[in-house]
C-alpha cells in the first residue's frame, strides 16, 4: 500500500459485541467500496503525528456486499496504542483512512475440506469464509475458542446459522477444543487455516507434523502486528539522514512519519513487500517471512517488524 | 477518428493482414529510450496518448478485431487446449468476464452494449452478431464456459494467476497468438517456474521485484507493460505448439525480403486484480508491424536501429532472432544519420 490509495471512510456504526471487542462498521465517504475476497485484510489509519496508527484488521462483512465493510477491533492493553485509539477516540462519524483491501489468508480453493480453528477475535477472517464457502458448497468446519468474559463475539449467530459444523469452546466455561482428536482422520485433501494467538498455530502445526500432514495445507494469520522493543537510531545511506526509532513504534512507521513511502500490505512481518536492504547494523529479525539464511546473511530486514539489536542501523534507502 | 474494424485479413497462409496509415500512426511503439535496457517498465494503465490512440480505452479494439477474431475461431478448433480451466478459477473468470463486458460496452456502445437487471445480463455484441441472455455466475446459461465465451471477444491472449503459497499460479487462460510459448506447458506453474527460461533477469531479482509487485497490486488500479520481438511474416500463432509450421520461416529472410517479411511484434500487457476471486488477470494484446512500416516513421526507424544494434546476445537468442537480427541491422542503419 501506498498512501495515495487510501480510501476515506466514515464510521457509521459502532458496537460492543464482547467485552473486549468493538465492531465498527464502514461506508465509503464517496464513491463505492469493491467486493472483496474471503480472508482480506485493510489497513486503518488513524489519529494524527505522534498518535498516528495504522494496524490491519480483517474484513469480516459478507465480500459480495460492497455496501459497507466491517472490522473487529479486541481491545489490546499492552499495544502500541492502536487498538486504545480505535475503541476509546472513534467515534461514530468520524473518518479514517483504509487500504484497499489486500489478502494474505485466502481459503485454498483446490481443498476437498476446510477446517477452520479461530481463537478470540481471530474469528474475524472466518467471518468472511462463512458465506462465500456456503455459496460454494464447499465442505467446511468452523471451532472457535474464546474467553467469553473477553471475546466470544458471534458465537450464538454462528451456531445458529452453521449447525453442527460450528463447535464453540469457551474457556470461561472450562470447555477445551481438543485439536488433535479434530484434525485425525480428516479426509486426504483437507486444509486447515487458524487464526489466532501464536499459541494455538503452534499447537496446529505440531499437531499437523505428528499426523504427517504436509505444511503447505497449514495457513495461518497471526494478529499481532509490530511488538515494542528498545528505541534504536536508524540511519539512510543515500540521504544520509538520520531517524529515531522509538522503543513503541516500528522501523516502518518512523520511514512513514518522515514522509517516505514504502510499499506495504501486512505490516506484520509476513508479506514480505516492505524488505529493506540493511548496509550496517546487527538486526533482531521479528518476521516470518525472510529465510533463515537470509537472517544470519544481515543484509535484509523486514522493517515492520524488525528492530536493531544494538543502538543503530543503516538501511540502503 | 478511432479505427473501425475492417474486413478480414489472414495471419497465416497466404498472409493478407496489412496496416492502414492510421493503424501505423497508434502503433504502440516500445522503446522509450536508444539503448535497450531490460526492465520491468510498468506503469498505471490509465488512458494516454488521446482519442484514437492504443492506450485510449480499457481494451484497445482496432481495425483488426475481425481478422483476430476469425484467426482465435481457426486456432481453437485447431487445438481446443489453447483455452484452459481449471475448477477453482471459475469465479476469477466470470470476473474477467464482467470487466471486459462493462468496460467493451462503455467505451465502444456502437459495438457493444450490456444490459443487467441482478444477474440477468443481456449481451449485445454487434461486430460478431452476438445477442445473449444469460444468468451471471451461471455457466449452464452461457453458450460456452465464461473464459471461453469473452475470450473469443476480445483481442489479445489471456491468462488467469491464481494467488496462493506467497506466488502467483497460472492456473487460467486462452493462448492463441503467444510470442513463443505455450498454455498448456506453463499451466500450472507458478510465476517463478514459468520466468525460468527468461536470461539475465535472475541475477537482476527482477523477477522476484516483479511477483512481489503484482502480489501487491490493488483492486482498481490495472497496470501495464509492453514486450516486444521480431516475428517473421505477419503470424499471431507462434506458439510453441506450431513451431514446426513456423520455426523455418526465420531461415527464409534475405536481406532483399527482411523489411517486408519481419514484423516487430509489441505485446501490451495488461494487469488487473479481480476483486471477488483475488486472481491477477493479464492480458497480452499483440500488435505487429512490418519494418517497412515502420520505417515510415522516421523517428522509429532510428530508434529500432539502435535498440536492435545495443540488443545482448543473450536477448537476440533468447528471442528467436539469431538468423536475421543482422539482416535487420544492416536495413535500418540507412535510416539512422549516426551511421
Amino acid at each position: 500500500m501506498s498512501t495515495i490509495d487510501q480510501i476515506v471512510v466514515e464510521v457509521v456504526a459502532i458496537e460492543q459485541v464482547a467485552p473486549m471487542i468493538k465492531e465498527f462498521t464502514l461506508q465509503p465517504a464517496e464513491g463505492q467500496f469493491t467486493p472483496f475476497s474471503a480472508g482480506a485484510h485493510v489497513v486503518v489509519e488513524m489519529g494524527e503525528g505522534e498518535q498516528r496508527y495504522r494496524n490491519a484488521y480483517s474484513l469480516m462483512s459478507d465480500p459480495n456486499d460492497n455496501r459497507q465493510y466491517q472490522i473487529a477491533v479486541r481491545l489490546q492493553e499492552e499495544s502500541r496504542g492502536g487498538s486504545i485509539y480505535m475503541h476509546e477516540q472513534v467515534a461514530v462519524g468520524d473518518q479514517l483512512k483504509i487500504s484497499p483491501p489486500a489478502n494474505l489468508f485466502a481459503p485454498e480453493w483446490r481443498a476437498k475440506k476446510h477446517i477452520l480453528f479461530a481463537g478470540g477475535v481471530g474469528i474475524t477472517p472466518f467471518l468472511s469464509y462463512v458465506p462465500v464457502m456456503q455459496q460454494r458448497g464447499a465442505e467446511f468446519e468452523l471451532h472457535y475458542m474464546y474467553r467469553s468474559q473477553q471475546t466470544g463475539a458471534y458465537s450464538a449467530e454462528l451456531t445458529e446459522q452453521l449447525g453442527d459444523r460450528c463447535c464453540c469452546y469457551d474457556a470461561d466455561q472450562s470447555s477445551r477444543c481438543d485439536i488433535a482428536v479434530v484434525m485425525a482422520d480428516q479426509p486426504l485433501g483437507t486444509h486447515f487455516y487458524i487464526c489466532g494467538p501464536e499459541s494455538l498455530i503452534e499447537a496446529v502445526q505440531a499437531t499437523a507434523d505428528e499426523l504427517g500432514i504436509p505444511a503447505g495445507a497449514i495457513h495461518w494469520e497471526e494478529f499481532a502486528g509490530a511488538k515494542p522493543g528498545q528505541p534504536f537510531t536508524v540511519e539512510l545511506s543515500r540521504s544520509g539522514v538520520e531517524l529515531a526509532v522509538a522503543a513503541n513504534k516500528s522501523v516502518l512507521e518512523t520511514l512513514e512519519a518522515a514522509d517516505i513511502d514504502i510499499p506495504n500490505l501486512c505490516r506484520a512481518g509476513v508479506c514480505g513487500q516492505c524488505v529493506c536492504d540493511v548496509s550496517e547494523g546487527e538486526i533482531e529479525h521479528r518476521d516470518a517471512y525472510l529465510s533463515d539464511a537470509e537472517k544470519q546473511s544481515g543484509q535484509r530486514m523486514m522493517p515492520c517488524v524488525s528492530r536493531a539489536a544494538g543502538e543503530r542501523l543503516v538501511l540502503d534507502i | 477518428m478511432r479505427v473501425a474494424p475492417k474486413e478480414i485479413q489472414s495471419f497465416r497462409d497466404d498472409f493478407t493482414y496489412t496496416n492502414s496509415a492510421s493503424a501505423i500512426e497508434r502503433f504502440p511503439f516500445p522503446f522509450p529510450e536508444d539503448e535497450y535496457r531490460y526492465s520491468v517498465n510498468i506503469e498505471a494503465h490509465q488512458p494516454k496518448g488521446g482519442e484514437g490512440s492504443a492506450f485510449e480505452h480499457y481494451i484497445d479494439v482496432d481495425e483488426h478485431y475481425l481478422s483476430e477474431m476469425a484467426e482465435r475461431e481457426l486456432v481453437l478448433k485447431d487445438m481446443p487446449n489453447r483455452c484452459l480451466v481449471m475448477p477453482h478459477m471459475d469465479l476469477a473468470c466470470w470476473e474477467m468476464l464482467e470487466r471486459y463486458m462493462v468496460s467493451l460496452a462503455e467505451d465502444y456502445p456502437e459495438h457493444f452494449k450490456l444490459t443487467r437487471d441482478g444477474d440477468n445480463w443481456h449481451w449485445e455484441n454487434k461486430l460478431l452478431n452476438i445477442d445473449d441472455h444469460f444468468t451471471f455466475g451461471d455457466g449452464a446459461t452461457l453458450p460456452r464456459p465464461p473464459l471461453d465465451y469473452i475470450g473469443r471477444q476480445v483481442q489479445g491472449d489471456f491468462a488467469l494467476m491464481d494467488q496462493r503459497e506467497g506466488n502467483l499460479f497460472m492456473d487460467a487462460g486462452m493462448v492463441t497468438c503467444p510470442a513463443d510459448w505455450s498454455l498448456a506447458f506453463d499451466a500450472g506453474m507458478s510465476f517463478d517456474e514459468w520466468h525460468g527460461p527468461v536470461p539475465m533477469v535472475k541475477s537482476e531479482g527482477i523477477i522476484e521485484r516483479a511477483r512481489k509487485y503484482l502480489m501487491a497490486l490493488p483492486v482498481g488500479q490495472p497496470v501495464r507493460r509492453l514486450n516486444w520481438t521480431l516475428t517473421v511474416n505477419a503470424r499471431m500463432d507462434t506458439s510453441t505448439e506450431k513451431y514446426n509450421e513456423w520455426g523455418h520461416e526465420r531461415t527464409t529472410i534475405t536481406p532483399e525480403n527482411v523489411s517486408e517479411k519481419v514484423y516487430l511484434r509489441v505485446e501490451v500487457q495488461v494487469l488487473d486484480r479481480m476483486p471477488r476471486s483475488n486472481a491477477v488477470t493479464i492480458s497480452i494484446r499483440t500488435y505487429l508491424l512490418s519494418l517497412e512500416d515502420l520505417v515510415t516513421n522516421k523517428a522509429w526507424a532510428v530508434r529500432m536501429h539502435r535498440a536492435l544494434k545495443t540488443l545482448p546476445e543473450a536477448l537476440i537468442d533468447y528471442k528467436g532472432l539469431t538468423r536475421f537480427h543482422g539482416m535487420a541491422v544492416d536495413y535500418l542503419s540507412q535510416f539512422d544519420p549516426a551511421n
